[in-house]
């Protein structure tokens, strides 16, 4: 399907070789895959002697219907997860790739019938919801010539202002750094520099994303962070984590709410494969802006062609690892919080929230210092013994993050820790309670005297 | 798994042959670990890959001393390597084990009697008393009768589910108290992988726990559990081991595997991710609400099973009935667990034909 575009793990961000395919490509690739499966060239849904267009649940769908059933599958996301409240001011995740253009629509569709409705309601009692879009700019770390970048970034302000977005945030990655520092470029580029792992690199831009998210939202009143990440970016995500070690901690990422944040976090695409997307974005001439996309390499790059030639051999492959995923137990900040929602909330819905009664509704483990993964059990106890025995604030850094984090971040030798950690942004480290260890961090009172430097940890 | 050991991949290549061990730094460093990267010399080698055993059979209470243990052969590498290591292991740190050699004939000619001249051969070698079980005496049926009956089509079902049966029958007629398998780090690490991929969340949360089957017959544990296949062969090649190391002939044709494929490459890419996986299998928590199928018997033979018949004697029924799809193909049923289907779904097929591990259904 949309063999052309073959958007591996079209989410946010994801680096992917997405590219737009020609028509003709998308059509072929259709032709085959509903021939394949002896499925009729009419749509199977409205019956109208239309030309399908596209398959989905086996049967072939003309491109209204094809329209409806991913429109369908969001909106049935949002409602039943309550990702979005009248009083919500929901910020958008835009990469410039298929799937969040997709969110994109969608939610401003949805965001147009709730206006609508609100005009012809008599009470007018509720608000309605408002969207805002932000695109991480990365540019900084891409060696692309400085005319290109500035035009693929009109491009992904000009997409946004098509769907009648008016709050645009275009936000530069090393913001993240500029904090205290005005120096956040050159922070930033040292610290991945330092990374040595190309899978570190990546997925330590991936958190650093995250954080920049977080910020645009703090920092404008933002309440909901929407992000574009479809089933193919999931099972692909299912994969590299259980790679990586992170079986304890992978559900947490593949739920629909992640209120781990300051900002809760949903994806209400979790449903859609990318390539549905991808040929959405052909069908209704959706543009995207894939210019500024950086090749992966390692890991995540070699599950992303894992999961495609999976997705050639059984086109629901990716639905079956999310189904995998999904049996596994969630985590307590998979849910939101009852507080706020009440006046909105349908009896039907209340299953979905954190029980205040019961002690579901805190998480009370530890979230790793630099992915927020939560800590197993063999993470927590090697937490408890550093705490114990620390020397300097770098120690209990260390061991705030997890194993993989450890293994393909952080870089190698002692040494280096606590330079890695003085780029980071204080916000970020200042998460560390080093105040609260039972003794006092010995070697931070007399670094200043010290002429040698001993560190063997 | 000491993580210590794997940083060891850190460090910076040199070339071979001009470097120390860096274990001992006395001998010429002969080999670059698979699992570490580490440059070391055979004889530490050797002892690294006994001792990673031997802490394993440890901290994993496998043995109790006086247990008769019948150790799985096939003449393979890793079931020679496990019959060997295992005696050793036994001897050096007085397990107090007695060992024998169970071995399972499914009669495929031109390949399975090659491969039990060498568990003859074993037998003699390491000095421990070998019981052959055949499919022909268990069943009725050779290998090579099914896949005149069914083609070359899902043989390796009826080939993986036999097996198993046959090990616990030859195990019941030894007298055996456990069952040892030479499954190693990459076999557990395929199948947790598979597992995702097939959405089998039950098989998923029992396929990385070390010991199988203790509230069973005969239980049967994996001493290889962390142990690269790579360092298997390493160590059969230095120690110049006898096994038999062709393919079984009634393999799919061209057949590699998406699974055993892509842990290659990340195994190259990294060598701690087959363990990473392992590691993941151990820490997935299933959610509660999660429908599992409950462990009974078999009406009709009494073995495990969580329908009303075991797998076996579905399949054995079919090949009986002329019904060779009889127990093939998935039905609406508990997730995960394939019960009896006259239908054969297109697309299970078209699963199982690319999905299967070298033992079909890989139901450990």
């Amino acid at each position: 399907m949309a063999a052309g575009s073959a958007a591996s793990c079209g989410g946010t961000g994801c680096g992917s070789h997405c590219s737009s395919s020609s028509s003709t490509a998308a059509e072929d690739a259709t032709a085959e895959s509903l021939g394949r499966l002896s499925v009729s060239r009419e749509c199977g849904k409205c019956g109208g002697g239309v030309g399908a267009v596209a398959v989905a649940g086996g049967v072939g769908l003309c491109g209204e219907c094809f329209r409806a059933h991913l429109f369908g599958k969001f909106k049935l996301a949002v409602t039943s997860n309550a990702m979005v409240r009248p009083t919500d001011s929901v910020l958008l995740a835009f990469s410039g790739g298929p799937a969040s253009r997709v969110a994109l629509q969608f939610i401003h569709e949805m965001r147009s019938k709730a206006i609508e409705s609100w005009d012809a309601s008599n009470s007018q009692a509720l608000p309605v919801f408002g969207v805002a879009v932000a695109f991480v700019d990365e540019s900084v770390l891409c060696s692309k010539p400085k005319q290109e970048i500035d035009m693929a970034i009109e491009d992904i302000k000009s997409i946004g202002f098509s769907v009648g977005i008016k709050a645009m945030h275009i936000t530069p990655l090393e913001d993240v750094f500029s904090m205290a520092s005005k120096d956040g470029e050159g922070r930033l580029r040292e610290a991945v520099d330092m990374i040595d792992d190309d899978t570190g690199r990546e997925d330590f831009l991936q958190c650093l994303r995250m954080l920049a998210l977080q910020k645009i939202a703090l920092e404008n009143g933002y309440t909901k962070i929407m992000l574009g990440s479809c089933a193919s970016a999931i099972a692909c995500h299912v994969l590299s984590a259980t790679v990586k070690g992170q079986g304890y901690s992978l559900p947490a990422d593949v739920q629909y709410v992640d209120t781990r944040w300051e900002i809760p976090v949903v994806i209400p695409l979790r449903d859609c494969l990318a390539r549905e997307l991808s040929l959405l974005c052909e069908l209704d001439s959706l543009k995207t802006q894939q210019h500024l996309d950086r090749p992966s390499n390692g890991i995540n790059s070699l599950v992303a062609s894992f999961v495609e030639r999976l997705r050639e051999e059984n086109p629901s492959r990716e639905h079956t690892i999310v189904r995998t995923a999904q049996k596994l137990k969630p985590f307590s900040f998979n849910k939101f919080s009852a507080d706020g929602y009440h006046d909105f909330l349908p009896s039907r819905l209340r299953p979905k929230f954190q029980n205040v009664d019961n002690d579901e509704s805190t998480f009370s483990g530890i979230l790793c210092l630099i992915c927020g993964s939560p800590f197993n059990e063999s993470e927590l106890r090697n937490l408890e013994s550093t705490k114990h025995k620390a020397q300097k604030k770098t120690d209990l850094y260390t061991a705030h993050c997890c194993q993989s984090c450890c293994f393909q971040i952080l870089p190698s030798g002692g040494n280096l820790y606590e330079h890695f950690f003085s780029l980071l942004p204080e916000f970020w480290t200042g998460r560390v309670d080093t105040v609260s260890v039972s003794h006092s961090l010995p070697r931070d009172q007399i670094e200043e005297y010290l002429l040698e430097d001993n560190d063997d940890s | 798994m000491d993580s210590a050991a794997i940083d060891g991949a850190r460090q910076p290549p040199a070339r071979m042959g001009s470097r120390l061990c860096t274990r001992c730094g006395e001998r010429k460093a002969a080999l670059k670990r698979p699992k570490t990267l580490e440059q070391i010399c055979r004889e530490c080698f050797y002892v690294v890959f006994e001792d990673e055993i031997h802490r394993t059979i440890v901290d994993n209470n496998l043995f109790n001393s006086g247990d008769r243990v019948a150790i799985g052969a096939s003449g393979g590498k890793d079931s020679t390597v496990l019959a060997y290591v295992l005696s050793e292991l036994n001897r050096r740190h007085k397990y107090g084990l007695d060992l024998f050699l169970l071995s399972v004939d499914e009669g495929i000619t031109g390949y399975r009697d090659d491969s039990l001249e060498t568990v003859k051969r074993n037998e003699i070698q390491y000095g421990l008393p070998l019981k052959i079980v055949s499919y022909k005496d268990l069943y009725g049926w050779t290998m090579d009768d099914i896949v005149k009956a069914i083609g070359l089509k899902n043989n390796c079902t009826f080939c993986g589910v036999f097996r198993r049966q046959a090990l616990d029958r030859g195990a019941a007629l030894l007298k055996v108290d456990k069952i040892v398998t030479g499954h190693n780090a990459d076999d557990i690490a395929e199948t947790v992988l598979l597992n995702i991929l097939r959405g089998d969340i039950a098989r998923l949360s029992r396929c990385t726990f070390i010991t199988t089957g203790e509230d069973g017959p005969i239980p049967r544990c994996k001493p290889f559990k962390y142990t690269y296949e790579k360092e298997i062969v390493m160590y059969a090649y230095f120690k110049k081991l006898d096994y038999f190391s062709t393919e079984c002939i009634y393999s799919p044709n061209a057949y590699r595997g998406f699974a055993r494929e892509f842990i290659k490459d990340l195994e190259r890419m990294r060598p701690r991710a087959i363990l990473d996986i392992i590691k993941s299998g151990e820490n997935f928590r299933i959610s509660t609400t999660t429908r599992m199928p409950e462990q009974g018997t078999c009406e009709r033979c009494g073995y495990i099973s969580s329908q009303k018949l075991c797998k076996a004697c579905v399949l054995l029924d079919g090949l009986n009935r002329g019904l060779p799809k009889l127990g093939i193909g998935r039905t609406k049923g508990v997730s995960g667990v394939d019960s009896d289907g006259e239908q054969q779904d297109k697309r299970s097929e078209r699963d199982r034909s690319s999905l299967q591990g070298k033992h079909g259904n890989i139901d450990f």
